[in-house]
């Protein structure tokens, strides 16, 4: 079967499921069995996350660079599209309507939103990138921080979207969206990463200097690699926008973007199937914990909810302590591993039946003892 | 010009505190390499320790100097030992991997600061006690000092003058340049890095937990995420400065906090509305990493390959 008649499969493949999942958690449900509006929430927000956390696993798995401002571009994405959404939508609705039909200028206003919101985002990271990216690492850090801050304050600042009271939203997304894009994200940064691009990104990562001295131009693809990022991140944003159906800066801050950098630490920085993982667990980590009885502790009642930013910066320490390189580290779970377990014979355990660990892997973690000598 | 007197000294009383902070991630930057994302919160550590031993010792009660000394003293020595025990058991245990490892241990140490601070203390503000009676003065016509801003620089001073004498005066002191020289070369010279290093971190904690009192003063609400922008502001004073330079992290300093000052001052006549006060120290930053990374008083290093 010719490769793209295989690709047109599984796109139907993946819209099929999608309909149908978004039948099941309807009300009526799907043929008879339907899940109620709480797993609707929570599996939007799980696709939601995925877009954030395989995004920036973009920049600081596969490119090795620090951003921790994730959030301030997916409020760009967010307030830019509702901006659209609320000022412009209900004018050109209805003269779109006329023309195509009710529902589909409906879904046409939302691709334009999202389209509108994911350029500006890939604008502001093309703005931020190429100051930013001549830095090292840990400058790095602070600048994307920083800008992430500017970026909330400023927006806080514009009255027309609702300052510090907040702006609601007309609801546009539902499970399909996010779904869609959740796939479309995975998809492109997959074939990002196996492409030339993607090893371009990976030298970078491994060794910034070596891949310089191989002609690599190292800025054009942090650049790249960083507005491609980002224009995820507004896209995702945009999503969370219309589903939340209000918007405050209160949901932009670094909290939000530590959140997504615990997803893909927890995951594995450097596996897009690591990242996805991460995205899952920590978006049902509250939930789960929701559900434990709650806990007396300094005089008061604590539900362990709660009690979950604790719990991540704590989780965050003891991953960096024992396993830095996340439950996957840089490997893909995938189709692989089945067939592993499938040639290794039963008998053979001992004879060395383990795969190894990937070059990527080994040195994540050491440190390399030819840089340590350093010339001051 | 009573405006501008009365700006510069806000604005030099807020920079003395982000000095003081701005020390604190030179040195340890200096000598690890490692940007310490938890000093902003050793900072809220210290207003909260002073804040218990002023209460519990009854400072608060009947204020005094020596009350304050001792509260002082004690929240350093508080933020000291803390900043130690998250050298041993956070960072050490990761120095030998990948810079990126121990950066994102650093953060995961101050968001735990933070948390278990809210949960806690709770996250709503507490008032530190006024240890000292407060008491404004008139300088140069118009405008006014207070008793608490004195102290500010009084103590802030002494406490700069005191790790200046302690940096190029003691055995100590000259161990901490050679670590941060080089680390493999200070092991070679029989200097115990691991002693220093946790020495360096002390000192540091110890000059933030003195900002978090200091400041607790100037302004009594103490809330457990008081840190975070404080720290953030410090440590683009230290970069301002040059970092792992130490006078340029007290210029930094005094310069963030004047900057600060007179943008909400000022900028209100220009249509700068006060809110973008936190947007200063950030703009600052940018610029200051476009145009002159290395900092103000930093020399740039070639980077050898």
């Amino acid at each position: 079967m010719p490769t793209f008649v295989k690709r047109l499969l599984f796109a139907v493949l993946v819209i099929v499921v999608l309909l149908g999942l978004n039948a099941m958690l309807s009300t009526q449900g799907l043929f008879g069995f339907g899940l109620d509006d709480y797993y609707a929430r929570l599996l939007t927000f799980i696709g939601i996350n995925i877009i954030l956390a395989v995004s920036l696993n973009l920049i600081n798995g596969f490119t090795g660079q620090f951003s921790i401002g994730h959030a301030g571009f997916m409020a760009i994405g967010a307030y830019v599209s509702a901006y659209l959404t609320v000022y412009h939508a209900p004018n050109w609705e209805p003269a779109l309507a006329g023309v195509v039909g009710a529902d589909a200028a409906h879904v046409l206003i939302f691709v334009v939103a999202i389209l509108a919101g994911g350029l500006a985002t890939a604008l502001a990271g093309l703005v931020v990138g190429i100051p930013s990216l001549r830095l090292r690492g840990d400058y790095l850090a602070i600048v994307t921080l920083g800008f992430a801050e500017i970026i909330r304050i400023v927006i806080l600042n514009i009255d027309k979207v609702g300052g510090a009271t907040g702006l609601t939203v007309p609801g546009y997304t539902n499970f399909v969206w996010v779904g869609i894009f959740a796939v479309i994200t995975i998809v492109v940064v997959h074939n990002i990463v196996r492409s030339d691009t993607g090893r371009a990104l990976v030298s970078i990562r491994e060794d910034e200097l070596a891949a310089e001295a191989m002609g690599i131009n190292t800025t054009r693809y942090k650049v790249l690699s960083f507005v491609i990022s980002s224009a995820f991140a507004g896209i995702a944003g945009v999503l969370f926008a219309h589903y939340n159906k209000f918007l405050s800066t209160a949901d932009f801050t670094f909290l939000r973007s530590f959140e997504i950098i615990i997803m893909i630490v927890l995951g594995g920085m450097g596996s897009i199937t690591g990242a996805i993982l991460g995205a899952a667990v920590i978006t049902i980590l509250p939930e789960a914990l929701r559900q434990l009885p709650t806990i007396a502790l300094f005089g008061q009642e604590f539900n362990f909810a709660d009690l979950r930013l604790v719990i991540y910066a704590a989780l965050l320490i003891v991953i960096m302590l024992t396993r830095p390189q996340g439950v996957l580290g840089t490997r893909e779970f995938g189709m692989s591993w089945l067939r592993r377990a499938q040639k290794r014979p039963a008998g053979d355990e001992a004879v060395g039946a383990s795969p190894g660990v990937p070059i990527a892997e080994r040195d994540a973690t050491k440190n390399d003892p030819v840089k340590e000598v350093e010339n001051k | 010009m009573d405006t501008f007197v009365q700006q510069l000294i806000n604005g030099l009383t807020i920079g003395s505190i982000y000095a003081l902070l701005a020390l604190g991630y030179t040195m340890v930057y200096g000598i690890l390499r490692l940007i310490n994302f938890a000093h902003g919160d050793i900072y809220m550590v210290g207003a909260f320790a002073g804040y218990f031993i002023a209460h519990g010792l009854g400072f608060a009660a009947q204020p005094s100097i020596l009350g304050f000394g001792i509260t002082l003293l004690g929240s350093m020595l508080v933020a000291a030992l803390i900043g130690m025990a998250i050298e041993r058991f956070a960072y050490r245990p990761v120095r030998k991997y990948a810079r990126m490892t121990t950066l994102i241990t650093a953060i995961g140490v101050s968001l735990l600061l933070e948390n278990l601070g809210v949960v806690i203390f709770g996250g709503a503000p507490r008032s530190f006690p006024q240890l000292l009676e407060n008491q404004n003065y008139t300088l140069f016509g118009n405008a006014a000092i207070s008793k608490s801003q004195i102290l500010i620089f009084s103590v802030s001073i002494a406490l700069m003058l005191l790790l200046q004498w302690i940096i190029y005066r003691t055995k100590v002191g000259t161990a901490m340049r050679a670590v941060s020289f080089n680390l493999n070369s200070a092991k070679l010279m029989g200097i115990n890095t691991n002693l220093i290093i946790a020495f360096t971190f002390a000192l540091g904690s110890a000059l933030a937990a003195a900002g978090g009192v200091l400041t607790a003063q100037y302004n009594p609400q103490i809330y457990p995420l008081m840190g975070i922008i404080t720290g953030l502001k410090a440590f683009v004073a230290a970069v301002l400065g040059g970092i792992g330079n130490i006078p340029g992290a007290v210029l930094g300093g005094l310069l963030i906090g004047a900057a600060e000052t007179f943008v909400v001052g000022y900028g209100q006549s220009v249509g700068i509305p006060s809110t973008y006060r936190d947007a200063v120290a950030f703009s600052i930053l940018i610029l200051v990493l476009l145009f002159r990374p290395a900092g103000l008083l930093g020399s740039t290093v070639q980077e050898k390959v």
